[in-house]
């Protein structure tokens, strides 16, 4: 009985110039640090994980499906650096055999900070998505999996979603299985689709890890462990950062040969099918109320919210960042809202964490900076710049307004 | 153990880490004896809250045990130390024409009579002594003359290991070393490239590599260091090995003190280090002129002297910048700590920099810190802001964002303080223990 329902993560934020208080320049984004680790990732992994995918979901007749959110960000950057790699996931669409989910255009934490910004950026998403891939999104992931009971009655207002997704985390299932439907209190129709992080995990993290006790991962031990959830589990839920393959797994760890084999090794117990969230919430009925009366996210052994918001410097910049909506929004100018929402991507506060800086793990991998001060400073004098540019506008609106 | 300065005789981080190492040592259980050159009164107007000891109580003959009112005075005992005090003109970070220079005053001051010790003569921190006519004139000659008292020394004293600190015990070292057959090892606390640039002292540098091939196993206090050591020296790796400073946990909290000519909604930037080639101070002034062209209510305060105070006054002159520019002179003891509470940010510019423990002083004393990545320290700091010293721009950036951005100042602070903790002289001690049983099983007959 268990189905398996992959979602992968894609995501690539719109890293910031070297900028310093002396920077007068409106441009903010490193337009060449940006193009190359697009294409550098274009070719590591959307394009042959893409390729790979499509033959995959031909082989198996369509049996094979899978999931993604990409972020509004990262499809700019597509358009602007790497626009084939945009055709390859068009070709996924088309194969009906992937569903596309949405999430806020610019991978932020407007959830937290403003309600009016994070519903218009999850409508920007999902227009977008329908635009490209002809097909309205209707299950909902937050940025990082962030995610409360309030964040599902918000979402359920809405009336665009049958579900969200986030982490099957220990302390809020007590004990239960991830592998099961589960709905949020408080709300009418609204599903969770909860992260199987052990199973996830498996292959995200400790795939290449040879010191882990079951390395080296073949498909054939994973479709074991699958199977393993028979009567006890609708769905299997691995969600990742698509990234994973070829880019954190490189090629050469037989990351590309365990995805070609899996869906062949799963599907050989006809118990076994492979489906896509929208087709999990159609198939079970929930089994009970998980209740998350705090935050929570997939980041870190913690699943809080520390690694975006865990020093001073972090919640000063976040906070700086939500104080200007009201100003922006009033100077009305296109170039100063797209500005002002691409400083709002989650990444940028990943890089201030000084959480694990001293052991140089996951977060040192994935900074561009040497320092998170380093990457407090350049974003503080980008936003202090931003400010100066918006208030210049709404000085020039003025005198306008008063003769009107 | 041969060296050259011990607090509170002392002019840069030599001293202070002498003072670290054999305290820490002491605490293994290590016993220490203690060779220097005997320190002589210094004095300064601005030194005017150390307690200074004068000449009288620690004079003697070379040889003397240092008396017990040094220790008091420190505030504890080193148990398994003993000093003894080898009566010399020598300063750590002079050169032979200062040498030279020191001697020549010191002859005039003598016949002028009674300008000795009075403030101001001696600004710079320079020796005095009334026995000044007991030696010759020449810093070679007195550094053999040293080695000359250090294998006397040795001959009365048992020991294990000879460690000596720094070129100028290296002949020392190497004389001990050759009398009585025991292991040496050289501690490389600075470099004649760090102190000189390319412009080396070749009698210098000689001295250096004589004594780090003559030596057993050197130490290096960074891998920046390790590395001159195998590029320039021609010393081969097995032999070196890293050992990083520490800092003394800084205990006391005494109330705030008063900013004299500094208004109080005014912000700090701290330099405080020899004023010379090798700190960087005219990077300093550059990154200052940058600050004060988009902001007012900052002034830079300049503690140390050396041999471009003069130029460097100057330079601040030139650049329009005197007024915000403010130079305190040498600082000891408690002005140290009263300018590191009063500083927003302490700014390492350094050139090159072996190593660095000022900047653990100020984590120590709640100051964010703004280092060179030219600095061996930068090898051991994370929650620091690290900078080029050339780049004078992102100097001022930075110094710029700490007074801007009070929740940078706050976070660089607290995991600073915290990342300091973890560097323990203990730790030192530890390792440079394991070097020496190294070397002792080693120079041991094989049977």
């Amino acid at each position: 009985m268990p189905s398996v329902c992959f979602y992968f993560q894609v995501h690539q934020p719109f890293r910031l110039k070297h900028y310093t208080v002396f920077d007068k320049s409106i441009d903010y984004f490193d337009d060449h640090k940006n193009s190359a680790i697009c294409r550098k990732v274009a070719n590591k992994c959307y394009l042959p994980t893409n390729r790979l995918l499509l033959d995959l979901i031909r082989k198996h007749d369509g049996q094979f499906k899978v999931a993604f959110s990409i972020t509004g960000v990262l499809l700019d950057q597509f358009h602007k650096y790497c626009p084939e790699v945009v055709s390859t996931f068009d070709a996924l669409a088309q194969t009906g055999c992937v569903e596309f989910l949405a999430e806020t255009y610019y991978h932020s934490l407007s959830y937290l900070y403003s309600r009016s910004e994070f519903l218009e950026q999850i409508e920007k998403h999902s227009s977008m998505t329908e635009n490209m891939f002809g097909c309205k999104p209707r299950v909902f992931r937050n940025t990082e999996l962030i995610y409360n009971d309030e964040l599902a009655k918000t979402i359920e207002s809405t009336g665009q979603f049958d579900a969200i997704i986030t982490e099957g985390a220990d302390h809020i299932l007590k004990g239960r299985s991830p592998s099961f439907l589960y709905r949020p209190p408080e709300c009418e129709n609204l599903k969770l689709l909860l992260k199987n992080y052990l199973l996830s995990d498996d292959i995200a993290f400790r795939f290449s890890n040879k010191a882990w006790k079951e390395y080296p991962l073949f498909a054939d031990k994973f479709a074991k462990w699958v199977n393993e959830h028979n009567g006890n589990g609708q769905v299997i839920n691995l969600f990742m950062d698509y990234e994973t393959f070829g880019e954190h797994q490189w090629e050469d760890t037989g990351i590309f040969g365990f995805l070609e084999s899996l869906p062949e090794e799963v599907l050989k117990n006809p118990d076994n099918n492979f489906m896509t969230p929208s087709e999990v919430i159609r198939a079970y009925e929930p089994v009970d109320t998980v209740s998350v009366p705090h935050m929570i996210s997939w980041a870190d052994i913690e699943r809080d919210l520390s690694a975006w918001l865990g020093n001073a410097m972090q919640s000063n910049a976040i906070h700086e960042v939500y104080r200007l909506e009201k100003m922006i929004k009033e100077a009305r100018d296109e170039r100063l809202m797209t500005d002002w929402r691409r400083l709002q991507t989650s990444d940028h506060f990943y890089y201030m964490c000084t959480k694990y800086f001293n052991d140089g793990d996951v977060h040192k991998y994935f900074s561009p900076y040497d320092s998170p001060y380093d990457s407090y400073i350049n974003y503080m004098n980008v936003l202090s710049n931003l400010q100066t540019r918006c208030k210049k506008v709404l000085k020039e609106e003025q005198p306008l307004a008063a003769v009107n | 153990m041969l060296g050259w300065e011990f607090p509170p005789f002392i002019s840069g981080g030599l001293g202070t880490a002498c003072y670290g190492l054999t305290k820490a040592m002491s605490n293994l259980g290590i016993q220490v004896t203690f060779a220097l050159p005997k320190p002589v009164e210094t004095d300064c107007e601005y030194s005017t809250h150390v307690k200074m000891l004068s000449p009288s109580s620690i004079a003697g003959e070379p040889g003397m045990k240092m008396p017990l009112e040094y220790m008091q005075a420190e505030g504890e005992y080193l148990e398994n130390v003993k000093f003894h005090a080898i009566k010399s003109l020598l300063q750590p970070y002079s050169t032979p024409q200062e040498y030279e220079q020191h001697f020549e005053e010191m002859i005039k001051m003598k016949r002028a009579n009674g300008k000795l010790g009075t403030p101001n003569s001696n600004h710079e921190g320079y020796s005095v002594d009334e026995s000044a006519s007991n030696y010759c004139g020449n810093m070679y000659n007195e550094i053999h003359r040293y080695a000359a008292a250090a294998v006397r020394l040795a001959s009365r004293e048992d020991f294990e290991v000879i460690h000596a600190h720094d070129w100028m015990t290296y002949p020392a070292g190497i004389a001990v070393a050759s009398v009585t057959g025991k292991p040496l090892v050289v501690h490389v606390h600075s470099t004649e490239f760090d102190r000189s640039g390319e412009h080396v002292n070749q009698e210098i540098y000689n001295i250096e590599r004589k004594g780090m091939h003559a030596a057993d196993k050197v130490i290096t206090v960074s891998h920046l260091t390790r590395n001159i050591v195998l590029t320039r020296y021609g010393v081969v790796g097995d032999k070196v090995e890293v050992v990083y400073n520490g800092v003394e946990r800084n205990g006391n909290n005494r109330p705030p003190i008063s900013r004299v000519g500094i208004q109080n909604d005014e912000k700090i930037i701290l330099f405080l280090g020899r004023i010379t080639m090798q700190k960087g101070p005219e990077y300093f002034l550059h990154a200052a002129k940058k600050v004060l062209d988009v902001m007012d209510n900052v002034k830079f305060v300049m503690a140390g002297s050396g041999d471009m105070m003069k130029r460097t006054i100057e330079m601040a002159a030139e650049l329009g910048i005197g007024h915000k520019v403010l130079f305190t002179g040498f600082l000891r003891g408690d002005d140290v700590q009263k300018v590191y509470e009063m500083a927003d940010l302490y700014v390492m510019p350094s050139v090159s920099e072996p190593f660095g423990i000022a900047p653990l002083e100020a984590l120590n004393h709640d100051v964010p810190v703004l280092i060179s990545k030219q600095s061996g320290v930068a090898e051991v700091l994370t929650h620091v802001l690290k900078v080029d010293f050339w780049d004078t721009e992102e100097m001022a950036n930075k110094i710029i964002a700490v007074l801007k951005y009070p929740p940078l100042q706050m976070t660089l602070r607290e995991h600073g303080n915290f990342e300091v903790r973890k560097l323990k002289w203990a730790d030192a001690a530890e390792n440079c223990a394991r070097i020496y049983s190294d070397v002792i099983y080693r120079a041991q007959p094989v049977c």
